[in-house]
C-alpha cells in the first residue's frame, strides 16, 4: 500500500519539471485574451479614481493653483458639515429611493398586465417600452418645456379642458417633477426585468395551487411573490446605481436649483463652476463610498442568480 | 357540470377583457408624452404654444428645418457626426476587448473567471463623478479636451464591463459538447470560432453592440465636460439649444425625436435581449 503512492510521488517532480514550462505557458495562453480588456479598464477607471482619493486630501482651487497645499481630511469635514452638501447628500437619497421604488411598484403592476394574453399585447408592450428609449436629455427637456410649462405645457392643457388649476409644476415641486420623469424613463426597465421574471414561473407549481383551489390573490402572495423577490431586488439595485449617478435630469429640469442638486451634479458644480478641486474630490470620493454599500448587496444578489442559473445550465 | 363550467368562463373572461384594456390604457398613457412630442415637432411654433392644446393644428416642417440649421441656426451636423463616430468607435472597441474576454471567461476559462467576471461589474458600479475631475486634469494637461478621441476611451471603458458580462452570458450558451466533437473532427480553433461560435452567439453579440450603442449615444456628463466646440455631441447640442429667445418647443420637439431617432431603432431592434442585457445577463 505504501509502496505504491510513494512511487508515483517519487516520480511526480521530474514529471510535473518536464511539463511545467508547457503548463505555463498554457495557462497564459488561456489568459492572453482576458488581458487587454482588464488592463484597460484598470488604467481607465482605477487610476483617476486613485487620483481623485489623492486630490481629496488636498486645498486646491483650479484658479489658485500655488495655493494647492495638504490638508488631510479637512475637505471631507467641511462635505460633511456644510449644509449645501448635506442637503445634496440626502437629495441624492430621495431622488433615488422614491424614484427606484415607485418605478418598481408601478413595473410590477405593468408587467402582471402584460403577463397575461390579450389582443395586441406586443404594441402595449413596444408602447411601454418606448420611454426608456429616449435619449435621457431628450426626455428631460421633453417634461421641462413640453409637459410642465405652465403656460403652454400638456399637462396644464389638460387641466384646463377639466377646469384645473394651472400650477406652475417644477417651482412648486421641483424634486417631484424630476422624480416623476425618471419615473416614466424608469418604469420600463423595472417592468421588463419583472415580466421575465413572471415568465421564469414554474407553471405546473401555479396550475396545482389552482386545482388545490387557492384564488389569484393566495398565488400572488404565496408563489409569484416569493419567485419575483430576486428579480425585485435586482431591478431595485441596477436601477438605484443608475439613479443615483443621474445627470441629465437634474441638469436639464433644474440646473440643481430648488433644493434638487444631488451628489453628481454637486460634484460637477463644484469642480467645474467653482473650480475647487480638492472639494469635488471629496465629494466625489463620498459618492463612491455610498455607491459601494448599495454595489456589495447589487454584486450578492447577481451572484445568486448567476450561480442558479449556472447550476440549472 | 357544462352549466357551471359556463356561469363560472363568463366572469373570467369579461375580467379578462378589462385588464386587458387597462394595459391598452397604461400604454397609451405611457406613450402619450412622446405622442404629443411628434406631434408638436409637426406645428408651427405659434401653434405648438397654446393652451388649451391645439391637436388639430396644420402640420408643417417649420421645426425640422429650424433644427437642421436651415432657420440660420447653429448647424446640428457636427454634433450627430461627432455623436455616431464617439458610440460607433467606442462600441467596435468594445467589441474587440469584450469578445477575447469572454472567451476566457466562458469557453475556456480561465482559474478563479469568477472573480473576474466580478471585477468588471465592479467597475461599473464607481460612479462617473468619482473618476471625472483626474480625467478632466489630464485631458487639460494633455491637450486632449475637446477631442472626441478621449470620449470614445472613456465610451468604452464605460461600457466594457456591461459587454463583458452579456458576452459571457451569450458565448455560455454555446454547448461545450459541440465545440469538442468540432474539436475531434479536426478543426482548428478560427474554424471552431467562425463555423461554431459565432453562428449561435451572433443574435447575442448583436444585441449587445446595440447596447452599448445606446449608452454611448445617451451620455451627457463626460461629453458637457470634457468636450466644447469641435468634439460637441448630440445630447450636449441639445442642451444648448434653448437658449435663443421666443418660442422654440416645436424645434425642441424636433430635435429631441431626431436624436432619439437612432436610439428608438437600436432599443426595438435589440427588444428580445434588452432585458438580459440591461441586468447583466442575471435575467434571461
Amino acid at each position: 500500500m505504501t509502496a505504491t503512492t510513494t512511487a508515483p510521488t517519487a516520480a511526480a517532480p521530474s514529471v510535473r519539471a518536464v511539463k511545467r514550462p508547457s503548463n505555463r505557458m498554457r495557462a497564459w495562453a488561456t489568459r492572453a485574451p482576458l488581458l487587454p480588456a482588464l488592463i484597460f479598464m484598470i488604467a481607465v477607471t482605477q487610476l483617476p479614481f486613485v487620483a481623485t482619493l489623492v486630490i481629496s486630501f488636498f486645498d486646491w482651487n483650479a484658479l489658485y493653483p500655488n495655493a494647492r497645499r495638504f490638508t488631510g481630511f479637512a475637505n471631507y469635514t467641511e462635505v460633511l458639515t456644510d449644509a449645501d452638501l448635506r442637503q445634496s447628500v440626502w437629495t441624492t437619497i430621495l431622488l433615488t429611493a422614491a424614484v427606484v421604488l415607485a418605478s418598481l411598484v408601478l413595473g410590477l403592476a405593468l408587467a402582471l398586465l402584460l403577463d397575461r394574453r390579450f389582443r395586441g399585447r406586443g404594441i402595449v408592450r413596444t408602447l411601454l417600452i418606448a420611454p426608456f428609449l429616449v435619449v435621457p436629455v431628450a426626455a428631460a427637456l421633453l417634461w421641462k418645456h413640453v409637459l410642465y410649462n405652465p403656460e403652454y405645457g400638456l399637462l396644464n392643457g389638460l387641466l384646463h379642458y377639466v377646469g384645473g388649476p394651472q400650477p406652475d409644476w417644477i417651482s412648486n415641486t421641483p424634486l417631484l417633477a424630476v422624480e416623476a420623469s425618471l419615473v416614466w424613463q424608469w418604469t420600463p426597465f423595472m417592468m421588463l426585468i419583472l415580466l421575465a421574471g413572471l415568465q421564469s414561473r414554474d407553471q405546473q407549481q401555479i396550475e396545482a395551487a389552482k386545482v388545490d383551489g387557492a384564488n389569484d390573490w393566495q398565488v400572488f402572495r404565496h408563489l409569484t411573490l416569493p419567485h419575483l423577490r430576486r428579480y425585485l431586488e435586482l431591478g431595485a439595485l441596477l436601477g438605484s446605481i443608475y439613479i443615483v449617478q443621474n445627470f441629465d435630469a437634474v441638469f436639464t429640469i433644474t440646473s440643481g436649483g430648488l433644493g434638487t442638486a444631488n451628489l453628481p451634479y454637486t460634484v460637477y458644480q463644484s469642480f467645474y463652476q467653482a473650480h475647487e478641486n480638492g472639494l469635488a474630490s471629496a465629494a466625489g470620493v463620498l459618492v463612491v463610498i455610498g455607491s459601494i454599500i448599495i454595489a456589495t448587496f447589487a454584486l450578492r444578489v447577481v451572484s445568486s442568480l448567476f450561480r442558479e442559473e449556472a447550476s440549472r445550465a | 357540470m357544462s352549466a357551471t363550467a359556463a356561469v363560472r368562463e363568463r366572469p373570467r373572461r369579461t375580467r379578462g377583457a378589462g385588464l386587458g384594456l387597462l394595459a391598452w390604457l397604461a400604454g397609451i398613457l405611457f406613450f402619450l408624452p412622446i405622442a404629443w412630442m411628434a406631434l408638436t415637432s409637426f406645428h408651427s411654433e405659434e401653434d405648438a404654444a397654446t393652451n388649451p392644446p391645439s391637436f388639430g393644428a396644420a402640420l408643417t416642417l417649420d421645426g425640422y428645418r429650424e433644427f437642421f440649421g436651415t432657420g440660420g441656426g447653429a448647424s446640428p451636423w457636427p454634433s450627430l457626426i461627432n455623436s455616431t463616430v464617439a458610440s460607433l468607435v467606442s462600441t467596435l472597441c468594445v467589441l474587440l476587448l469584450a469578445l477575447p474576454a469572454a472567451y476566457a471567461l466562458s469557453i475556456r476559462p480561465v482559474k478563479k473567471w469568477t472573480d473576474v467576471l466580478f471585477f468588471f461589474l465592479s467597475t461599473k458600479m464607481l460612479p462617473v463623478v468619482a473618476g471625472l475631475l483626474p480625467i478632466y486634469l489630464f485631458a487639460k494637461n494633455t491637450d486632449m479636451l475637446d477631442n472626441i478621441w478621449l470620449l470614445v476611451i472613456l465610451y468604452t471603458s464605460m461600457n466594457l464591463p456591461i459587454a463583458v458580462w452579456m458576452m459571457q452570458s451569450f458565448l455560455s450558451e454555446v454547448p461545450v459538447a459541440i465545440i469538442e466533437a468540432a474539436r475531434v473532427d479536426g478543426a482548428r480553433l478560427p474554424t471552431v470560432l467562425t463555423r461554431v461560435v459565432a453562428p449561435i452567439a451572433l443574435p447575442g453579440i448583436a444585441a449587445t453592440a446595440l447596447i452599448c450603442f445606446i449608452f454611448s449615444w445617451n451620455e451627457l456628463l463626460f461629453a458637457r465636460v470634457l468636450t466644447g466646440v469641435v468634439a460637441e455631441t448630440a445630447p450636449v447640442f441639445l442642451t444648448g439649444f434653448i437658449t435663443s429667445q421666443g418660442l422654440f418647443l416645436a424645434k425642441v420637439c424636433a430635435a429631441s425625436l431626431v436624436i432619439s431617432l437612432p436610439v428608438l431603432a437600436a432599443g426595438f431592434a435589440a427588444q428580445d435581449k434588452l432585458v438580459q442585457g440591461l441586468s447583466l445577463g442575471a435575467v434571461k
